[in-house]
């Protein structure tokens, strides 16, 4: 056996370097205009509150890990969000780089591939296997929130583009272009 | 190529969701497991309530598919009646069959619901055609899913001495121990694979990324593999770490990860007389479960009407990149 070490989970380091990296990223990117945090921060917390009250059985499958804090790092954009799918208080905010901030799990990759992880189109063991995502911290509640995304029929996507009224198809046709001007993946 | 008997396509569902997708994918027969510790993917946030069975059996039956309730973990004494109500449920429920593995609960099933279909779980680790028939005349079994330690001839010789259909894997994660023998996570994590129903259970799995890219793997207080920015992944088990053994440094000392991928030995099991091909995965996605039913749809059917279908889609998902035939083609596959 390989040396013993004590069981331990770190909060690795975070790194703030932006990688506009794929295609479908940057043209996302260059469609959304910079925005500052505290505008984003109503619709995070409407875009929250919207899912838990439309998908209690994502909360039932999350079971107590519902109030574990789950800090999404999509590396090529300037932000990360924080989720805690709290069914109480739901909670999804987006923090600077700079920021150290307390988490539980930490989920990373490009903003692409955490995309098509929450519109199912992707095989998130796959995109483990070949590096694509990173997971460290709580791999129980990470394992669980898997599990109950990839319960629904009804996309996170869709959800997140119906929160925005009017413009609920426009959105959702900018996350399908994103889609199209990527490369495949698995 | 001539015509071959066209087998059943078996395919894993970890939640109702991944049912519907296997069932619009193709999948005859789909088994699927209760929230708990009475199936062998007893995993956090995955698996059926009693309900969510029920629903997923009314969706299969009215798309001519079927559905196999796994019940196929060991229980430990004081701890059997919540076996015996998962297999009450399950039955009641109207699944086709019940997959089971521990001997008691074979028996409970058989005499308390007489006329219900068995089929005897790979956990059970029965591979000869003496064991099998023992469990063909005491409990009536239907079927046997077959450990993945027999080559394709050694499965036609048990096709021709045993009493009931024989289910194979051809697709999905494989370890190199015998089904339902394995210790590996007990012995680490406290808790077993076979009567807990979980390998490598989550609560005890850490990864830590260094700057480097570079990811350590642990399972409770071990370091089982440190891979390098670059390399591939596999699942955090023991049997797929990489170990500090006298011979070699950093040494996959068991199994290597791979993936089974039985694609180019179908028709061979086709002719062998097995029934049911079985793709492992309940804990893999809907969009893992799509691609590769879809494409075993096509490669069955395909083979079935005597053509050649292509196979070559289904690397990206397996582990590591990397498949293997296993001891399905020879004995000595590392
Ligand atoms: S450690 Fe490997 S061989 Fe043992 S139960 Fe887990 S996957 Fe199977």
């Amino acid at each position: 056996m390989r040396p013993t070490l004590p069981a331990m989970i770190t909060h690795r380091p975070l790194s703030g370097k932006a990688r506009l990296d794929d295609a479908g990223a940057r043209g996302f990117a260059r469609l959304a205009p910079p925005i500052p945090l505290f505008a984003l921060q109503p619709l995070l917390g409407h875009i929250v509150t919207t899912i838990a009250g439309r998908h209690p059985e994502l909360i039932a499958r999350l079971g107590d890990n519902c109030r574990k804090r789950f800090l999404i790092d999509p590396h090529n954009l300037p932000f990360f969000l924080l989720l805690q799918p709290d069914p109480d208080r739901p909670r999804l905010k987006a923090y600077g780089r700079a920021r150290d901030i307390e988490h539980d799990v930490h989920i990373s990759g490009t903003f692409l591939t955490l995309l098509r992880m929450i519109d199912g189109q992707s095989d998130s063991d796959a995109l483990f296997f070949n590096r694509d995502l990173t997971i460290t911290g709580d791999t129980e509640a990470v394992v669980a929130l898997r599990n109950a995304l990839d319960n629904m029929d009804v996309t996170l996507a869709d959800d997140v583009a119906a929160c925005f009224g009017p413009l609920s198809r426009p959105v959702r046709a900018v996350i399908d272009l994103t889609f199209k001007f990527a490369s495949p993946k698995p | 190529m001539t015509q071959l008997f066209k087998p059943e396509l078996v395919c894993p569902a970890g939640t109702p969701a991944g049912l519907r997708t296997a069932v619009d994918a193709g999948a005859d027969a789909v088994y699927c497991g209760f929230q708990g510790p009475t199936n062998a993917r007893n995993f956090p946030g995955l698996n059926f309530t009693v309900a969510e069975m029920a629903g997923a059996v009314s969706y299969a039956h009215d798309h001519g598919a079927k559905v196999l309730a796994a019940i196929n973990s060991f229980p430990t004494a004081g701890r059997t009646e919540l076996w015996k109500e998962a297999i009450d449920e399950a039955v009641s429920i109207g699944v086709d069959a019940v997959i089971v593995a521990d001997i008691g609960m074979t028996q409970y099933l058989s005499k308390a619901h007489p006329g219900q279909r068995i089929h005897l779980s790979v956990q059970a680790g029965a591979s000869s055609p003496e064991a099998i028939n023992f469990y063909c005349r005491r409990f009536d079994i239907k079927r046997v899913v077959l450990p993945r330690i027999l080559t394709v001839a050694e499965i036609k010789q048990v096709h021709d001495e045993i009493g009931c259909e024989i289910e194979a894997f051809v697709f999905g994660n494989i370890g190199m121990m015998a089904e339902g023998r394995c210790a590996l996570t007990n012995y680490v994590t406290g808790q077993s694979t076979n009567m807990d129903g979980v390998c490598s259970p989550a609560s005890h799995v850490h990864y830590e990324e260094d700057e480097d890219r570079n990811l350590k793997t642990r399972l409770g207080e071990f370091a089982i593999d440190c891979i390098a920015c670059g390399e591939h992944a596999g699942y955090p088990t023991i049997c797929k770490g990489r170990y500090n053994v006298s011979h070699k440094q950093e040494y996959y000392a068991f199994e290597e990860p791979v993936s089974l991928n039985l694609t180019r030995l179908l028709p061979d099991l086709m002719r062998a007389g097995v029934t049911a091909l079985k793709i492992e995965g309940r804990q893999r996605s809907r969009a893992y479960v799509k691609a590769v039913v879809s494409a075993f749809r096509q490669a069955v059917d395909a083979y079935s009407e005597g053509g050649e279908p292509d196979i070559s889609n289904l690397l990206a998902l397996t582990e590591g990149s990397r498949e293997t035939q296993g001891a399905f083609r020879s004995k000595t596959w590392r």
